[in-house]
């Protein structure tokens, strides 16, 4: 099966409080929302190659909650919840997000607004996460950066390409 | 700094101020006085920033992948389906 990467995420800081990453998909958007909302698909592709997704629960409704759990390589287990704000199926998702990592966790909430467009059977999707705090965003973007996870994700890197 | 108010356009005194901040973190380095002031940017002091960005990224590039995976999968069952596609 050819699999066709649509290129890389770019990831760029529109404000102190914010985090804008966008991607193309060789898809059309009704596809891209399924995967994004659908449990059995989203533990395929949301671990990134990091390790094992150990718990996806997704209640789509305007108040509903999520939470997907990871246990990631040589870090141990990873967290995030929140809930529903806003759904408009194949279009726009707003949720709130808490990374369960660190203290007072639910203070430091972000809000996550992902939006699909499509054109000509390809979705640009973009994920803007906004923290209440420049120190929030700050801690999020590091949050994946700690020593020793660096050195498993070029190591990881390493056996992904010679795995091609 | 004529350049910079000119590339931006964006008033002088805003200029200075953004200036004096990013000299201050020592992101840039200023030279001459007076007059005509000479800033070079010091990547050394960015880099952290990029690599702190790049690193966020590339997490989010190999999720993606993944995700192409799914989507590929997907496509084809709708097309198995018989859809008009």
């Amino acid at each position: 099966m050819a699999v066709t990467s649509s290129g890389t995420a770019t990831v760029t800081l529109p404000s102190d409080e914010q985090i804008l990453i966008t991607r193309e998909f060789d898809a059309p958007r009704q596809l891209v929302w399924k995967a994004w909302t659908t449990p059995k698909l989203v533990k395929r592709w949301w671990h990134a190659n990091r390790g094992e997704m150990t718990v996806c629960e997704i209640d789509l409704r305007v108040g509903g909650t999520w939470r997907y759990v990871m246990v990631a390589d040589g870090f141990g287990e990873v967290g995030f919840h929140g809930e529903y704000r806003e759904i408009v199926p194949n279009e726009r998702l707003v949720s709130t997000e808490v990374y369960e990592g660190i203290p007072d966790a639910e203070e430091h909430a972000a809000v996550d607004i992902l939006t699909l467009t499509e054109v000509d059977g390809r979705t640009t999707l973009t994920i803007l996460v906004e923290h209440p705090t420049k120190e929030g965003r700050d801690a999020h973007i590091n949050s994946g950066m700690e020593d020793g996870m660096q050195d498993a994700m070029d190591l990881l890197e390493q056996v992904a390409v010679s795995l091609r | 700094m004529n350049d910079l108010v000119r590339q931006l356009g964006l008033a002088q005194p805003q200029v200075s101020k953004h200036l004096r901040v990013l000299r201050d973190v020592g992101a840039v380095s200023v030279r001459g006085d007076g007059r005509q002031r000479l800033y070079r940017l010091n990547g050394h002091a960015l880099k952290p920033i990029h690599d702190w960005v790049k690193e966020y990224e590339r997490s989010w590039s190999e999720r993606f992948d993944q995700l192409d995976v799914v989507l590929e999968d997907l496509k084809e069952k709708e097309e198995g389906n018989g859809s008009d596609e």
